[in-house]
């Protein structure tokens, strides 16, 4: 899977920055610390927050240099003079492929991509876990259980049958064909995290409404959608993260005018018509990974949030 | 035919029989109470009355008209739930309204009825708020007035109060019984409070294990329990029961009582009870307010016959002393007034109001006089 590694680490520094920011709350336990033990913990902190974000410092640094200063060396060096052309260049006159289009109309595939996608497979995942909560039926569990077994099934094993279901419907090479692997995959994930916050939600308030004389979509529009906020920001997010750096179903289901962007990114750097353009490349990675990076620093706070929500009586 | 018509209704989940067959009719303004502990399945059958669950066999009817198989929103019944259920992304004049835009009532019209209903419950000036800025004694007043704006034929109450602190509880019940009087509105209210019961109630259903063991009003339930569960289950504290055997005396029925201190002592039946029972083992019921000190006897009663017993232990409960006793192997309380000057240890007089004595049969546990 192409969950790229910056995922990875905005997670890990999105998590431990919210109980630090927040943690008047629990000033009751909150450990006494000597000046001198103090400094040691800043000092590691510190150390491990440049390890992590030294690899943005370079690409960012780079981006910023024309290619004949990364030639001459001095990686680590601020740009000796500053120029906005590998962006330009990334964006919009690279070659990719066999056209020199720049990520441009790759960009928008993504973003076809993935904001229906993420759309219907947090609507659909909030339906499946309002029905798997609130209006049970025989074998229920056992439809969980099956879609459960969906978020752990390989992407690679799914390969072939899907493309052949792809052939079928005559989306091959399409960007609604992405759409639909994407929105298969991620109702599993979307199912599971709204039925277990809907598992805290009174069934009293939906009987009140049914009594009410609210009807079923009534009933999930008016009282259930409006209380998920927490849970629907944690599954925009995770559906996000995960369908914009997805690779391996866009390099496997996309024709050259429907591949999204992390496909056209590694078509950037495969090409090769003679010199390395690493500015050009370090600029085309960092828009690729803009997007995911807004969406943490935007929703990022009610991420915990959503995650603890229900965890917690409260 | 009633207003509210439960024939032969039954329910069971699987072979599980929760509600095995019940017969209740009540007329329009009547206030039904259904008591019981809990699993006893006075839940199951609000929910049925209400929709929420589905009748295994016979049949529910309001107003003569049989819901079998109408969806709850067309039953016009309005619910208020234990957990009260105001919808928390709504205000309180949304969360009343709901039920009339649900049904297709022109805005102007909510409004009116949504302002009406808020005067009558004095809860005009929190109509902008959310449930979550509310006390619990607000979101109770809130969830009765999302149910009153609706004007149904039937009200249906699930334990309503159990969520509120005990002296909130109180005056939520006069108030629930104010507005009963006041409106005249047929109630079917769910309660495992027995006081709830009594003091509310204009019939009394009390449940256990699935059955109706009586229905009647709260002096028939009290006075006449039908068996020894309705006996021992309403009133606080719960009525004395202890074996005795009915022995004759003059040939009228006496109940012989062993008490603790190995005496025995002869308690004879007011005039026309007990009648052909000579020689059986019973179980006699006799509640606190009628066993009590000499002069707080009921002076109306031409049954009070005065026994000399052990003290075991008082409880002084500030407005009446509880005075325990041994009768017939079992702890049996009586009723004396505040400042009775009774120790445990001593020996003391009782003054049993025997035309309140109850006797059942101990294997059918049912009432024999």
């Amino acid at each position: 899977m192409a969950t790229s590694p910056d995922a990875e680490a905005s997670l890990a520094s999105v998590g431990p920055a919210r109980p630090a920011g927040g943690g008047s709350a629990g000033s009751a336990q909150v450990v006494r610390t000597g000046r001198g033990a103090r400094f040691l913990i800043y000092c590691a902190l510190a150390i491990f927050c440049g390890y992590y974000l030294l690899p943005l410092y370079v690409m960012a640094v780079n981006s910023l240099k024309p290619l004949s200063e990364i030639q001459a060396g001095g990686m680590m060096a601020l740009p000796a003079a500053w120029t906005l052309d590998p962006w330009r260049a990334a964006w919009s006159t690279a070659q990719i492929g066999v056209q020199a289009t720049g990520l441009r109309p790759y960009f928008l595939n993504s973003i076809l991509m993935v904001v229906p996608a993420v759309a219907l497979s947090t609507i659909l995942g909030a339906l499946n876990g309002y029905v798997l909560t609130k209006w049970r039926f025989r074998g229920d569990v056992w439809v969980f259980g099956l879609m459960l077994f969906g978020c752990f099934i390989p992407f690679q094993m799914v390969l072939i049958p899907m493309a052949r279901i792809l052939g079928m419907a005559g989306l091959a090479g399409t960007v609604p064909g992405l759409v639909f692997v994407h929105l298969v995959y991620g109702i599993g994930f979307s199912t599971l995290y709204f039925r277990n916050y809907y598992a805290q939600f009174p069934t009293e308030l939906v009987r009140a409404a049914m009594i009410d004389g609210a009807g079923f979509f009534t009933i999930f529009r008016r009282i259930m959608l409006p209380s998920s906020g927490p849970i629907a920001v944690v599954c925009v997010i995770w559906q996000f993260t995960n369908i914009w750096n997805d690779f391996l179903f866009g390099a496997s289901f996309s024709d050259f005018d429907s591949q999204p962007m992390t496909v056209a990114l590694n078509n950037l750097v495969q090409s090769s018509t003679g010199v390395k353009e690493y500015n050009v490349h370090f600029a085309g990675a960092i828009m690729a990974a803009l997007p995911t990076l807004l969406v943490y620093v935007v929703a990022g706070r009610y991420f915990v949030r959503g995650l603890m929500a229900g965890s917690v009586k409260g | 035919m009633g207003f509210l018509d439960i024939r032969r209704a039954t329910k069971a989940y699987g072979n599980v029989k929760v509600l095995h067959e019940t017969d209740i009719s009540i007329e329009e303004g009547e206030f039904l109470v259904l008591v019981g502990p809990s699993g006893c399945g006075k839940s199951t059958l609000l929910n049925m009355i209400a929709g929420l669950e589905d009748i295994t066999s016979g049949d529910i009817a309001i107003k003569g008209r049989s819901m079998n198989g109408v969806r709850p929103a067309e039953r016009n019944i309005a619910m208020v739930f234990q957990s009260y259920a105001l919808y928390p992304n709504m205000n309180v004049a949304q969360n009343m309204a709901f039920g009339l835009e649900m049904h297709g009532v022109p805005k102007p019209e909510r409004e009116r009825a949504v302002a009406q209903v808020a005067e009558l419950l004095q809860i005009t000036h929190l109509l902008g708020r959310k449930p979550g800025q509310l006390s619990g004694g607000q979101r109770q007043r809130v969830a009765m007035g999302r149910a009153l704006v609706r004007q149904p034929d039937v009200f249906l109450f699930d334990e309503p109060l159990s969520n509120l602190d005990a002296k909130l509880r109180v005056d939520m019940r006069t108030e629930i019984k104010k507005l009963h009087q006041k409106l005249g509105t047929t109630i079917v209210y769910v309660t495992h409070d027995q006081i709830e019961a009594l003091t509310l109630s204009t019939r009394i259903a009390v449940m256990y294990g699935g059955y109706v063991q009586q229905l009647g009003t709260p002096k028939q339930i009290y006075d006449d329990p039908a068996n020894i569960f309705v006996a021992g289950f309403m009133g606080s504290p719960s009525m004395n029961l202890f074996p005795a055997t009915v022995a004759s005396a003059d040939g009228a029925p006496v109940a012989e009582v062993r008490l603790g201190d190995g005496a025995s002592a002869r308690l004879p039946f007011a005039p026309g009870k007990a009648a052909g029972l000579e020689g059986r083992d019973i179980v006699l019921g006799i509640r606190p307010e009628a066993i009590t000190d000499r002069d707080s006897a009921d002076r109306n009663s031409g049954a009070i016959h005065v026994i000399e017993a052990m003290v075991e232990v008082t409880e002084p409960a500030g407005s009446d002393t509880y005075v325990v006793s041994h009768m017939g192997g079992k702890d049996v309380t009586g009723r004396f007034r505040a400042d009775v000057p009774v120790r445990a240890g001593e020996r003391c007089a009782f003054a049993i109001n025997m035309e309140k004595a109850v006797a059942f049969d101990p294997e059918t546990e049912k009432r024999v006089a």
